[in-house]
């Protein structure tokens, strides 16, 4: 895992390296090499295979994180390609060109979380959410259950009694 | 609304273009009828013979569909008591809600339950149908499920195993024997509140209104 974290090095900047077991480890690389540095990870290193794309909410640092997580089949490693972008216009070089289902997975975070993928194919399709007019769910700045009590009708709690109060009223009620 | 139910002109066999309306010309937009039960006695048979064939629709709307495979084989088998499971709304009574509806399923029941004939019921499956369950603050499960179908029967529970859904249904025979069971006309008299409530929650609408 070393020597190809090395080899990444000797070509691209890597801001932090996480090693995470024996057989996964995660980099923190720039935006704009990150799409440059999957293509040479796939073609080069043997990571053939996209295990998942995801995002996770920085609000406190304004970012977005994206992993692209990548598995060598034949050595049985997987590597964590980390992005920081912006979050505000968030957007991401697509990366449909290597891996088709990729789309699949910017359609889905563009949805979700609002990154925009240009050029991607059917990244603006309604995913899940059809029709959604609010900000996008999984923003940590969306509050879901404001969203719920506000749309979904809530139906009100059980009445209930203190038995102290309720015996003492029935009990005395001159008192 | 969808590219489909846009009107367009189209050249039809014979050469002539001719305009088409697919909201108005392939689905009914009449809205539901009340209907006023028959003579008492006529009813009474007419109950019972529907309490004893109960046909429910084959549509597993969340995770409480789990229960309804091992109900229609031999360890539960409902069959036993007039149940069966039917493939289309066509020619089912009966839509079991099971569990949670997300927005997005809750555009396909509604169209579902709409298709059914009449007279039809409801059987609301698991917690989160009567109040959400464990979603109740999910941006995009529903929490009351009677705010957009009638419902006649709820199992609670998360999830109730097949014996609770059976006595539902043994719940749901006694009702339909009272002449009780009048989800269908229910829905037809407060037809716009229905209407209302669901529209507010599906945004894109791209359906027409009323469309067995």
């Amino acid at each position: 895992m070393k020597d190809i974290i090395d080899r990444i090095k000797t070509k691209y900047t890597i801001s932090e390296v996480v090693e995470q077991r024996k057989n996964l480890s995660f980099v923190t690389v720039s935006k704009e090499q990150a799409i440059s540095i999957i293509t040479f990870l796939r073609d080069i290193e043997g990571f053939k295979h996209l295990v998942l794309l995801t995002a996770a909410d920085w609000i406190e640092n304004d970012k977005f994180q994206l992993t692209y997580l990548l598995n060598n089949p034949t050595e049985k490693i997987d590597l964590g390609v980390r992005v920081f972008i912006s979050r505000e216009n968030a957007s991401m070089e697509s990366a449909h060109h290597l891996w088709e289902q990729v789309a699949t997975y910017q359609r889905e975070l563009k949805e979700m979380f609002g990154i925009d993928f240009p050029d991607s194919p059917g990244v603006d399709k309604p995913f899940i959410l059809e029709g959604w007019e609010d900000i996008p769910p999984y923003r940590r700045d969306f509050d879901t259950k404001q969203y719920s009590e506000d749309t979904y009708f809530p139906r009100p709690g059980r009445e209930s009694n203190d038995p102290a109060e309720y015996m003492k009223k029935k009990l005395y009620p001159n008192e | 609304m969808k590219e489909d139910f846009k009107k367009r002109t189209v050249i039809s066999p014979d050469g002539k273009p001719i305009e088409i309306d697919p909201v108005k010309d392939y689905f009914s937009d009449a809205k539901p009828k009340v209907y006023k039960p028959a003579h008492p006695v006529i009813e009474k048979f007419a109950n019972w013979a529907r309490a004893n064939s109960l046909w429910v629709l084959g549509f597993g709307t969340g995770c409480g569909a789990i229960e309804m495979r091992p109900l229609m084989t031999p360890r539960f088998d409902a069959y036993r008591y007039g149940i069966q499971w039917r493939p289309t709304p066509r020619q089912s009574s009966v839509f079991v809600i099971s569990g949670y509806l997300s927005v997005k399923t809750l555009k396909r029941v509604v169209r579902t339950y709409e298709q059914m004939q009449n007279p039809k019921f409801v059987i609301a499956l698991g917690s989160c149908t009567i109040n959400g369950g464990m979603y109740w603050d999910s941006y995009n499960t529903i929490n009351r499920l009677d705010h957009y179908l009638p419902v006649d029967v709820y199992v609670a529970g998360c999830m109730p195993r097949p014996e609770s859904l059976l006595t539902g249904f043994e719940e749901l025979k006694k009702i339909i024997k009272e002449g009780r069971g009048e989800g269908a006309n229910k829905y037809a008299e407060n037809f716009d509140w229905y209407k209302a409530n669901q529209k507010k929650i599906i945004k894109d609408w791209d359906m027409p209104d009323y469309n067995w």
